[in-house]
Order: structure tokens, then sequence, then C-alpha cells
């Protein structure tokens, strides 16, 4: 027994002493960013927040040209003539990529709650494809709308 | 016990389930939105009222916009806890982005009835 508590205080200290050398102080910190890398699924999940994010920054002139919009023929023709303007159009166009984007991922993000694409390769291959449905969706509401 | 993260107190699966619902209240209002400008040849103000002028679509309008508002309390609260450490100032923030929320839906709320 005592051969096992002798033990018990060994461990204890060098819990204590790996607490205080490897987590306290000789902590490695990696900030050297091109070290990282970043696959396909990381750089959906962080473009997710950002289009969530832009949406809600963008909410401010969706309400404003919808509201604009209805409350008056007179509001109507300024949102119309507003929305023909070149940053009109480029506000436009990117909060309907933010929204497609936002989207595409967030229902890819749904299927993976399910418990689908859950490994390596198949979460990899459906950022991909999210990436590549975003894009062709983004053109062609780009092309229709300028 | 487990610290109440800035005593902005949430439900972990409550907001799971509140943030699911209402992405799929949003999906199903854009897609009715793009299908309408899709439909539409040319968009003018007596149609573009006249799409928000009956009962069915005040509610799903309703419904979008309340949904928005819920869905970013929970997103942002996500967003800032993993950003923001300092626990007041966190806090401050979310207050603020909460109140910026209901603003949006209130107005257009009010500019729903209106119609
Ligand atoms: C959230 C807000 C909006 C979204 C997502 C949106 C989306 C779109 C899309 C996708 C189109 C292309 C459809 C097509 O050309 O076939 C379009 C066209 C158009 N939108 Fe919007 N729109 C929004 C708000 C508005 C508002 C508020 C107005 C009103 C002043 C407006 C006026 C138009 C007009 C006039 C067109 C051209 C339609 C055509 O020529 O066929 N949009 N919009
Ligand atoms: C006005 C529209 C919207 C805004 C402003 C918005 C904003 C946000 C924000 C800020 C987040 C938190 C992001 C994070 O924690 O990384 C989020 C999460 C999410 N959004 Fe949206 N969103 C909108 C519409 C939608 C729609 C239409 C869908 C439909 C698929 C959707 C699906 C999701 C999902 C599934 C999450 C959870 C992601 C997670 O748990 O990490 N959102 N949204």
């Amino acid at each position: 027994m005592k051969v096992f508590q002798n033990f018990d205080v060994l461990k204890q200290s060098l819990i204590k002493v790996l607490q205080v050398t490897v987590v306290k102080k000789q902590r490695p910190v990696n900030l050297q960013l091109n070290t990282i890398s970043f696959p396909p699924s990381a750089i959906a999940s962080i473009l997710h927040r950002i289009s969530g994010v832009g949406m809600f920054v963008a909410m401010v002139f969706i309400i404003w040209a919808w509201a604009t919009a209805l409350n008056s023929s007179e509001g109507f023709d300024l949102v119309r003539e507003v929305m023909g303007g070149i940053i009109g159009k480029i506000i436009t166009i990117g909060t309907i990529s933010l929204l497609i984007y936002h989207v595409i991922v967030g229902i890819r993000h749904v299927i993976m709650d399910m418990g689908h694409w859950e490994e390596l390769k198949a979460g990899n291959t459906s950022a991909i494809v999210s990436f590549i449905l975003w894009a062709v969706s983004t053109l062609v509401v780009g092309v229709v709308l300028w | 016990m487990v610290t109440n993260q800035a005593g902005l107190k949430r439900n972990g699966v409550q907001d799971f389930v509140t943030l699911r619902a209402t992405a799929f209240i949003m999906t199903a209002f854009s897609l009715y939105m793009a299908w309408f400008f899709i439909s539409t040849p040319t968009v003018t103000f007596e149609i573009w009222q006249g799409l928000f002028a009956s009962t069915g679509m005040k509610v799903f309008t309703a419904a979008a916009l309340v949904s928005i508002m819920f869905h970013v309390q929970i997103g942002l609260w996500q967003v800032l806890t993993d950003y923001i450490k300092p626990v007041r100032l966190r806090a401050v923030m979310q207050y603020v982005l909460n109140i910026i929320a209901f603003a949006y839906m209130a107005y257009g709320l009010f500019v729903l009835w209106g119609v």
C-alpha cells in the first residue's frame, strides 16, 4: 500500500511539474500563419461566419430599399434609380452573393449536423462543391443584374 | 458550476433549434422572393405593393422579419463569444446589436402594416 501511496504522490508532483513547465510556461504559440494550412472545410466555415456578419451589416440597405420602395411610388423610383447606379449594383449583387453563400453552406452545415459528410474527404469535397455552386450562381445573378 | 457568460444566459439546445428553424423560414422567403423577381417581367410599384398587400404575404414577411431577429441574435452571440473576451464589453456589444436587430424587425413590421 505504501508503494501505491508513494506512487500517487509521485504522480501528483509530476503533473504539477508538467503543468508549470509545459502548460504554463512553455506552451507553444504558433502565430506564423504561413505554417498553418487551411483546408477547404475550414475556409467554408470562416466564410460562412463572415457572410453572416456581412448580411447583418447589409440589412440596413435591404430594409431601406424594401421599405422605401414599398412606402411610395416616388420611393420606388428612387430605389430603382439607386439600384441602377454602379454603387447600387455592387451593393445589390454583393448582398445577394452573401445570401447565396450563407444559404448553401448553411444547408451543408445542417446536413453535417445530421451526420453526413463528416469524414475529412467528404467534408472537403462538399466544401469545394459549395464554392462552385456559389461562384456559378453569383456569376449568373451578377450578369443578369449588371 | 458553469460560469454564466457575461450574464447573457443562453440555452444551447434551444439556440440550436431556433437557429435552424429560423434558417428554414428565411430560406423559404428568399426562394419565394427570387421566384417573384424571376417570374415578373417588369417590377412596377403597383406589382411590388400588391405583392405585400395580401394577408398571406404579410404573415410570411412578418415571419421572415421575426426569424431574422432571432437568427441574428443567436448568430452574433456565437461570434461575439468567440472573439470578444472582456465580459463587460461583450455584454454591451451584444446589447447594442440586439437592439439594432429588434429595430430592424419593428421597423419592418411597421412598414408592412402600412401597405
Ligand atoms: C432583398 C431584396 C432584393 C433582392 C434579393 C432582389 C433580387 C433580385 C433579383 C435576383 C433580380 C433578378 C431577376 C430578374 O431579372 O429576372 C432582381 C431584379 C429586379 N429587382 Fe430586385 N431584389 C431585391 C429588392 C428589390 C427592390 C426593393 C426593388 C424595387 C425597387 C427591386 C427591383 C428590381 C427590379 C426592377 C428588377 C429587374 C426586374 C426585371 O427587369 O425583370 N428589387 N432583383
Ligand atoms: C438575414 C439573413 C441572415 C443573417 C444576417 C445571418 C447571420 C448569421 C450569423 C451571424 C451566424 C453565426 C455565424 C457563426 O457563428 O459562425 C449564422 C449562423 C447560421 N446561419 Fe445564418 N444568417 C442569415 C440567414 C440564414 C439563412 C437563410 C440560412 C439558411 C440556410 C442560415 C443558416 C445558418 C446556419 C445553419 C447557421 C449556424 C452555423 C453554425 O452553427 O456555425 N442563415 N447566421
